[in-house]
């Protein structure tokens, strides 16, 4: 069958973002960081128009702005004196100088610029400067988030003593996400120190004072610590087998690793907690032993409004693999699920989940919402998850949109969105059984008042 | 506030009005590693054509380009929608090795086969001018074969500012000027040039023209037709909004075909009354002068009375203005003066030396004036003159809510039309609803200062 995956060589409304948005928002969860795009200056423009329509919060990302000069001759010069001009106006603690297409094309040697940078300020007190390569005509934003990790990790981190704490690398979760991992974790007495950590740069109070670089994120101090943890722990299917910061510190440090998906529903986050148990020997905290009855008890209140359904999930792979897990575990369908990103991994991961559960399922990767629409269309979904990208389509078929993910660009709160563990599965839960049970009530011809 | 530091090669785009000499050095590449609140070139091209709503748009370069400019501006349609469709040729790195001549060639005929655009335009991306594809071949041969209109936009992001990103885009529209058939077009015909028909604007305005008698061509490019624009040079008058953006198409248009064009603001009572004065003078016809009369004296007796009920609760107040065209800020300090409310900061991101001497003369004493301003200037110069309300877009508006100031969106995302008598009330109401909310009594800022 020619399904509309070879239909067309354009992409159309993608349902992916470049690289260097990812490395520039790893680089927003660094205590005293400043991300430095080396091209031309919509590319910063661009991408903090996209993030701050997600956070609600400023997002600086400094460019070395590039003319036809520097296109022909070479950027070192505005690399250079970029630098010079953020440490003069920010006094950052990390500049992390992403490339972008244009470049990563031109080949600037950006580790030669970078010596050449602390050789002519040899004498003065620098910040660390890491070098994320970001061509964005190679893999999506999560590409260039996970590099980005990779990359701060491999400059800064050290081994020293052992520490009572533990690394986690959480992949592209909300700020919510962050500060309940950060919970978590403490709750097993251990120190979380989890990269990158954006829960309060990018959702944070109002200021008293202008603050140059929000307060928070994850310091260089913690960063550098990461090869005295217990153990690294990182989140997503796709990176178990990818060279990540996690490999890094394993190879480099003897770091012990854990790669887990990322912690929705019963069975993943049950996965997550054990492992926190193994790291820590601590058992799990009562708290969250409680928190994971009353979902179970939420979910058999909720089973028969759901059995059956039938779910689009698309987005980041991570994502959509969590969600589907968790959607077959309540007794949904995700019937399609579908990424941008075309690394193999839900193609991989997917099939057994959903034989688990006796079920064959569309997977589509390196597709965009165009794709994902036309096929969407013949299918006769009952809702669909995602981030608010996809509500053209929702609206086109008449179907409820629980949001999820990023960008969140049509609602407040995104950054505030809970995903993770048996407090996020409770609220995607709850919002997801309302959302089925509004859309019933709604299109019913009695208006009834009990469910 | 003396943290914030202006860099050195920064401080003669900024000025005090008071007796310093004004020399504005505008017009300037952005210094290396700060953080412009400005685009690039393709991002001018994009925002100016994007509201053509039957062509098809296809940005040729790696995804990051189409991805941010997806659905990207609140332009209206009466019909076709094809403009908030993003496409992109999405380019991997064997497409920046080999070339991406092939892959823009059979994406761009998929594409046309199926939307049937009655034009496309075809953007290129910083990439593209390093790789070197020939794009205009490839339009060239793709028009020829598919028999509409395909136009390269040659807007890489470094080759210039956003303004040369406009002047780009003014060149493909040029090119579809003169091609249409202008035999039913009356004489008392104009074309809207800039405006974009954000939340409905340009039918706002267009409905004055109607009333007025005048008979509007082309609107180039809100709502935008290419059909209309193909005959655009049957019209007798270009009139001309946004200057910044459609400046270069009224001058090529004037130099073609003969059409004079005239400088308006739809922003604002003063500058809306003055626009349509300046069409029906420029036409100078009984009639219309009477009709124009009217239009404009009822629709100033309406308003009147609610902006200074407005204005009564707003007097005082101080404004921070930062916008894309210098243009906007004139009308904007009127609009603001409407309401009781002094500008103490006005920039723009693109405004010229011309712009900044007029922006000079209409700033009392003591405003800031600033030229590509970043995030830390703006946030230095608002708290500096305490402003109570920022005027701005997307990117400003966190600086703003964070430092305990209101804020109105005038940049092109927005979903409320402010042009036009109805767009000026909108206007007032967002200002007021912003700087009166009692959640500002929280704010730190305030807080401390006692204030509620």
């Amino acid at each position: 069958m020619k399904t509309a995956e070879n239909l067309y060589t354009a992409t159309r409304n993608s349902c992916k973002l470049c690289a260097p948005l990812g490395a520039s928002l790893v680089l927003r969860g660094i205590e005293g960081a400043m991300p430095f795009l080396h091209g031309s200056q919509g590319c910063s423009t661009y991408i903090r128009r996209y993030l701050i329509n997600h956070f609600k919060e400023p997002v600086d990302i400094a460019s070395s702005n590039f003319s036809e000069k520097e296109a022909i001759f070479g950027g070192k010069q505005s690399l250079i004196s970029g630098l010079e001009n953020i440490c003069k106006q920010y006094q950052p603690k990390l500049i992390g100088v992403a490339t972008t297409c244009l470049t990563e094309t031109i080949g600037d040697d950006v580790e030669m610029i970078l010596r050449e940078f602390f050789l002519k300020h040899k004498s003065e007190r620098l910040p660390e400067i890491v070098h994320i390569s970001t061509p964005s005509y190679i893999g999506t934003h999560m590409e260039g988030f996970h590099t980005a990790v990779l990359a701060v990790v491999s400059t800064i981190a050290r081994k020293e003593k052992k520490l009572k704490q533990i690394g986690i690398f959480p992949g592209l979760v909300s700020s919510a996400d962050i500060r309940y991992l950060k919970e978590i974790v403490s709750d097993f007495d251990l120190g979380p120190v989890i990269l990158p950590d954006y829960s309060e740069t990018l959702d944070g109070g109002p200021w008293e004072e202008y603050q140059k670089i929000q307060q928070g994120g994850t310091t260089v101090e913690q960063i550098a610590s990461l090869g005295d943890s217990l153990g690294t722990i990182e989140l997503g299917h796709s990176l178990e087998t990818r060279k990540t910061a996690s490999v890094f510190l394993e190879d480099n440090f003897s770091v012990p690793r854990f790669s887990l998906g990322l912690p929705i529903g019963i069975k993943l986050t049950d996965l997550f907690f054990n492992n926190l148990k193994k790291i820590s020997g601590k058992e799990i905290p009562c708290k969250y032993q409680s928190a994971r009855a009353r979902l179970i008890d939420a979910y058999v209140d909720g089973h028969k409004y759901i059995f059956g359904k039938k779910v689009l999930v698309y987005g980041e792979e991570d994502l959509v693999i969590a969600v589907a897990s968790f959607l077959f575990e309540i007794g949904a369908v995700p019937v399609f699920c579908a990424t941008g990103e075309k690394t193999g991994t839900l193609k991989k991961v997917l099939p057994e989940i959903a034989s688990a559960y006796g079920k064959e399922i569309i997977i589509r990767e390196g597709y965009d919402f165009e794709q994902i629409g036309e096929e969407s269309a013949k299918i006769g979904l009952d809702f669909m998850l995602g981030n608010s990208k996809g509500y053209y389509l929702a609206r086109k078929m008449g179907i409820p949109l629980i949001r999820i993910g990023f960008p969140i660009h049509d609602r407040l709160g995104g950054q505030r969105i809970l995903h993770l563990g048996y407090g996020g599965t409770q609220q995607l839960f709850d919002r997801i059984l309302n959302a089925v049970i509004e859309k019933k009530q709604e299109t019913s011809p009695v208006g009834y008042s009990y469910m | 506030m003396k943290n914030i530091q202006i860099l050195e090669e920064r401080k003669e785009q900024i000025y005090l009005k008071g007796n310093q000499p004004f020399n504005m050095k505008c017009e300037r590449h952005s210094v290396s590693g700060s953080v412009s609140q400005r685009a690039c070139v393709f991002c001018g091209s994009r925002v100016v054509l994007y509201p053509i709503v039957d062509a098809l748009h296809l940005v040729h370069g790696p995804i990051g380009c189409a991805a941010y400019t997806w659905d990207i501006r609140g332009a209206l349609s009466s019909g076709p929608e094809l403009h908030r469709l993003s496409f992109s040729t999405d380019l991997q790195e064997k497409n920046v090795i080999f070339g991406g001549e092939k892959k823009l060639y059979k994406a761009l005929g998929e594409l046309i086969d199926r939307y049937k655009p009655k034009a496309a335009f075809v953007y290129a991306t910083c990439i593209i001018g390093i790789i070197g594809d020939d794009i205009d071949e490839v339009c060239r041969k793709v028009s020829k074969e598919k028999n509409i209109p395909v136009l390269s936009v040659h807007s890489e992001g470094f080759k210039g500012t956003k303004k040369d990103g406009y002047r780009a885009a003014c060149t493909a529209l040029a090119s579809l000027v003169g091609t249409g058939t202008i035999d039913n077009i009356g004489k008392y015909s104009i074309n809207i040039l800039g405006d974009f028909n954000i939340a409905g604007e340009t039918w706002i305005i267009k409905d004055y023209y109607r009333r007025m008698g005048i008979e509007v061509v082309a609107t180039i490019t809100g709502d935008g037709r290419i059909a209309d624009i193909q005959k655009a040079h049957g019209a007798k008058l270009n009139v001309v909004q946004c200057s910044g953006s459609m400046l270069p198409l009224a001058k090529m248009m004037e130099k073609e075909y003969g059409i004079p064009f005239i400088r308006v603001s739809y922003f604002g009572i003063e500058d809306m009354v003055e626009a349509l004065n300046k069409v029906a003078d420029f036409f100078g016809k009984k009639d219309i002068f009477q009709r124009t009369y009217e239009l404009t004296n009822n629709e100033i007796c309406r308003l009147m009375p609610i902006l200074n009920q407005y204005k009564e609760k707003l007097k005082g107040k101080k404004a921070a203005i930062y916008v894309g065209g210098a243009f906007k800020a004139f009308s904007l300090i009127k609009a603001l003066n409407y309401l009781g409310i002094e500008s103490a900061v006005v920039g723009s991101q693109t405004g010229n030396q011309e712009d900044y001497q007029r922006l000079k003369k209409m700033c009392g004493e003591g405003t800031i004036i600033v030229d590509d301003a970043n995030p830390l200037e703006l946030s230095r110069f608002i708290m500096e003159k305490d402003v109570d309300v920022f005027i701005g877009g997307v990117k400003e508006r966190p600086l703003a809510y964070k430092l305990g100031i209101g804020y109105c969106d005038h940049n092109h995302q927005r979903q409320i039309a402010l042009a036009g008598f109805d767009g000026m009330l909108n206007f007032a109401q967002e200002v007021y609803a912003s700087v009166m909310s009692p959640v500002w009594q929280f704010m730190p800022r305030r807080e401390k200062r006692g204030e509620k």
